[in-house]
């Protein structure tokens, strides 16, 4: 068992977890996930690491609450725990120094890209920090994100907050307004990230993403995570997850992230038809 | 070969006049076919300790002790059937274990035709003793009567500490013994349960899970640790475990799975047999929505390969509720690599084989799911490095086969994770381990390997010889007796 010891509701849908994991803690890059299991019944699902402490032995998960797992896992609270956690998996992020790089974050990813963020700008680069959302209320640790980065610029789908719009259109009016950009991270969503290559690839702007395929073992067993990139199969648990946008086969890598949609939605209609009451109380 | 058992067979029954030699073996209850293919519950119910004895009663007790030298692990054949034919299950438990740490699971599992009944006596001119089975209903037998099976006695602690990696047959081998001699051990697993292919793997129908938990429970009474959800090469390399421990061992398999490298491979609705089979049998897809994790199969499925893995994938897609369910196998039957039991079990329940015969693309539809496959027939050529005959493709034969699952069981290659995170440690050409056969020894000092990551993929009975001869070697070492 990996004991809870904080958590918070970060959005509507998104949560905060610290969690007691300590061989992971140790070991931790940025850009690296876990695969955890809620319950004997569990499925294992990946979650990016959005911070670690090896003197606690504890790390940081962010999650957007989608299906069955996830909220299974929303109803933990401090003092329990879950059943699995093992990782650190994937390569660590490329960090070196590139100069002005934009880290683009989307609901789960402005978790995940705290790691990165920080790291990139420890190693001297100037970090523009782009910060996506639906609407005001699902932003979240703003702050946290401007402390890591030089520059933090926010987006919402309906303008309650920042520019009006999303992440890629705040790449394009960087790269409108003839900013220099010399490499640009997005972690989000499938879709946010494919929009944010789209956006840079005719100006040549190197641009990394962080692919979410479903996952198994995370360990280059199954063979479930596997994506295309420029026309060859990588396993995105070992070979990424992070990798060049522009050469990622998106239309495959969104059917493929649909495929037990079916499924999905049976489980979760079951499992909250038993659990409603729970969900109220929540 | 043949004509020494027609000797042996002679010869024995010359020493047993007053014998009457029975040729027949005694038939194992089984679940139906029509039954079974539906149903998850373990295909074979074992013999009863009447249906044992009577079987144990055909053994001729030969003197030579052919069978047992078609053991890998040499197991006393002989005497623990005798045993079995008195009734004296204890005495048969205790033989078997001397050898085989494993029983209940061997007897279930290993390729017995090609091992220690393909040297029975008795095959020359009937069926050869059912060892495999006598050694499944003793396991039961113990596992059903745990308190009369007296504990074995550990070596008092040595006050070393022995760091074993991966949980399959090889490394619960090398732990339990280990962990006899006295030796403090902890098995670092990956995975979030132990047991390796025998429970990622090898269905619940051919192999109940239970039986592999009692196998880990044991393990785990002799004090060993088991640490789960921890990968060497990402959480701790080798060489950190070596400042922590004397001796580390490595039983990691081989888990990579291989694809055929064809246009649309990467198709929804097609799966590796690693995947597929990790789903249905660790993650229990079977049990969805019961369980979280879904598992999908289509109308017609097609299984590629050959080995006990195909066999299993194939029946696993029945029981799912495929309702048509194709082997599609590029040489021909007298080729295939699966144990002759599992063959015969699945087309008994209705898999279809297509033999000589290889994919060569995946048909999508415009959802990006497989709706067809191109394959092309092969005809068999000279032998390649094997000694099996090399398929080669006819050309202009190609012809399509509508399917909507795929699952693509070619065999697999040892992880790169450990070789790559372990300076000094050597490889094959074909990512294996180098180690000595003999001890298990790698290239690095204190590191052992055996099992799957050094032989490739191979069986349950050679990754526990691997493992025991490592243990032997570790000891030897660990008590100063011998270097490394
Ligand atoms: C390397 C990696 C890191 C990840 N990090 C995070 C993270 O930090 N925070 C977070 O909230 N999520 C993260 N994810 C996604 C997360 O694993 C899935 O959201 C989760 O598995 C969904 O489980 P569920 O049972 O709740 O939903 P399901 O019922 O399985 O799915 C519900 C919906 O989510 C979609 N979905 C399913 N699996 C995934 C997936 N792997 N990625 C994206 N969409 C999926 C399905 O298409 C479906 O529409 C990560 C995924 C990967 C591969
Ligand atoms: C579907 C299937 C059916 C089979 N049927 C038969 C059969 O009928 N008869 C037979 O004799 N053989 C059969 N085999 C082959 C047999 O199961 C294997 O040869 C045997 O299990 C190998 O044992 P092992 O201990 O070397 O490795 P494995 O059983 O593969 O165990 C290795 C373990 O190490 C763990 N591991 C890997 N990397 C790490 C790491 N870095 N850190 C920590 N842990 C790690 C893995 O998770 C796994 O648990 C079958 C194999 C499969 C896949
Ligand atoms: S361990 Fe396997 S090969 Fe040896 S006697 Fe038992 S069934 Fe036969
Ligand atoms: S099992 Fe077969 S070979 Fe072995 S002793 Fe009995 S009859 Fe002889
Ligand atoms: S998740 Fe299984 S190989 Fe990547």
């Amino acid at each position: 068992m990996y004991g809870i010891l904080e958590k918070e509701k970060l959005a509507p849908n998104v949560i905060h977890f610290k969690i007691e994991a300590p061989a992971v803690a140790r070991k931790a890059r940025p850009g690296q996930f876990v695969i955890l299991r809620v319950d004997e019944k569990g499925e294992r699902i990946p979650m990016s690491l959005a911070g670690w402490d090896p003197a606690r032995g504890t790390i940081d998960i962010t999650f957007l609450v989608v299906g069955t797992s996830t909220r299974k896992l929303s109803l933990l609270n401090p003092g329990a725990g879950v059943l699995n956690v093992a990782g650190p998996f994937g390569r660590p992020a490329e960090v070196e120094h590139y100069g002005e790089v934009v880290c683009a974050a989307g609901c789960f990813g402005v978790g995940a890209i705290l790691p990165v963020a920080a790291a990139l700008k420890e190693k001297g680069n100037r970090v523009v920090a782009v910060m996506e959302g639906r609407s005001k209320a699902f932003l979240f640790w703003e702050d946290r994100l401007r402390a890591v980065s030089d520059e933090l610029v926010v987006a919402t789908g309906d303008g309650s907050l920042g520019r009006k719009g999303w992440a890629n259109d705040v790449i394009a009016d960087l790269v409108n307004a003839g900013r220099r950009i010399d490499r640009v991270i997005a972690v989000g969503c499938t879709f946010m990230m494919m929009e944010c290559s789209k956006a840079t690839r005719s100006h040549g702007i190197p641009t990394v993403v962080s692919l979410t395929p479903i996952m198994v073992d995370g360990t280059g067993m199954c063979g479930c995570c596997r994506v295309q990139v420029g026309g060859q199969t990588r396993f995105a648990c070992v070979d990424g997850p992070e990798f060049d946008g522009h050469q990622v086969d998106w239309d495959l890598l969104i059917s493929k992230q649909k495929s037990y949609l079916d499924e999905e939605l049976r489980s979760l209609n079951l499992w909250e038809r038993a659990n409603w009451h729970k969900l109220m109380a929540r | 070969m043949a004509a020494d058992r027609e000797n042996g067979l002679a010869e024995e029954k010359e020493t047993k006049k007053k014998k009457v030699v029975r040729y027949e073996r005694v038939p194992m209850p089984k679940q139906e076919p029509e039954v079974r293919r539906r149903n998850f519950n373990e295909v074979a119910f074992g013999y009863t300790e009447a249906l044992a004895r009577d079987e144990a009663d055909r053994c001729l007790q030969c003197k030579k002790r052919p069978c047992t030298e078609g053991c890998p692990v040499n197991v006393d054949i002989p005497e623990f059937i005798a045993a079995v034919k008195e009734g004296r299950f204890e005495e048969a438990v205790r033989i078997l274990k001397r050898k085989n740490s494993l029983p209940g699971i061997c007897g279930r599992v290993c390729p017995q035709e090609v091992q220690c009944e393909s040297r029975c006596t008795l095959g020359r001119k009937g069926t050869p003793v059912a060892i495999g089975r006598l050694e499944r209903f003793c396991a039961d037998w113990a596992l059903a009567n745990r308190d009369r099976v007296e504990s074995v006695e550990k070596a008092p602690p040595t006050g070393k500490r022995v760091a074993v990696v991966g949980s399959g047959p090889a490394g619960l081998t090398a732990a339990s013994d280990l962990a006899l001699l006295g030796h403090h051990v902890t098995i670092f697993e990956a995975l979030h349960a132990a047991g390796g292919v025998l429970v990622y793997g090898i269905p619940e129908f051919r192999l109940p899970k239970h039986i592999v938990q009692a196998e880990v429970e044991y393990v785990r009474s002799l004090g060993v640790e088991l640490v789960l959800d921890f990968v060497v090469g990402r959480a701790a390399t080798v060489d950190e475990l070596l400042a922590e421990y004397d001796a580390v061992f490595l039983g990691t398999g081989a888990g990579l799975p291989m694809f055929l490298n064809i246009p649309g491979e990467n198709l929804n609705g097609i799966y590796s047999a690693n995947e597929f089979l990790t789903r249905v049998n660790l993650m229990k897809a079977y049990l969805f929505p019961e369980y979280d994790t879904p598992v999908k199969v289509g109308r017609r499925v097609a299984v590629i390969g050959g080995g006990n893995v195909a066999m299993d994938a194939s029946r696993c897609a029945l029981r799912l509720g495929a309702e048509e369910v194709y082997i599609v196998y590029r040489r021909s039957r007298a080729e295939m690599p699966a144990r002759l039991e599992e063959v015969e079990n699945a087309e008994e329940e209705g898999v279809h084989f297509r033999f000589l015969t290889n994919p060569v693309r995946f048909i999508g539809d415009e959802r990006d799911w497989v709706k067809a496959m191109e394959c092309i027939e092969m005809e068999l050529g000279e032998p390649d490095a094997s000694g099996r005959r090399r398929p080669v493709p006819k050309p202009g034969s190609e012809f399509v086969m509508e399917v909507d699952t795929v699952i693509v069981s070619l065999g697999t290659t040892p992880n790169p994770l450990i070789a790559q995170t372990t300076p000094g440690l050597e490889t094959t050409r074909r990512g294996t381990l180098v180690a000595d056969e003999a001890t298990g020894k790698t290239t690095k000092r204190r590191v052992w390997a055996g099992g799957d990551i050094v032989t490739g993929a191979a069986t349950v009975i050679s990754a526990m010889g691997a493992g025991r001869r490592a243990s032997r070697s570790i000891d030897a070492f660990l008590r100063g007796l011998e270097d490394f």
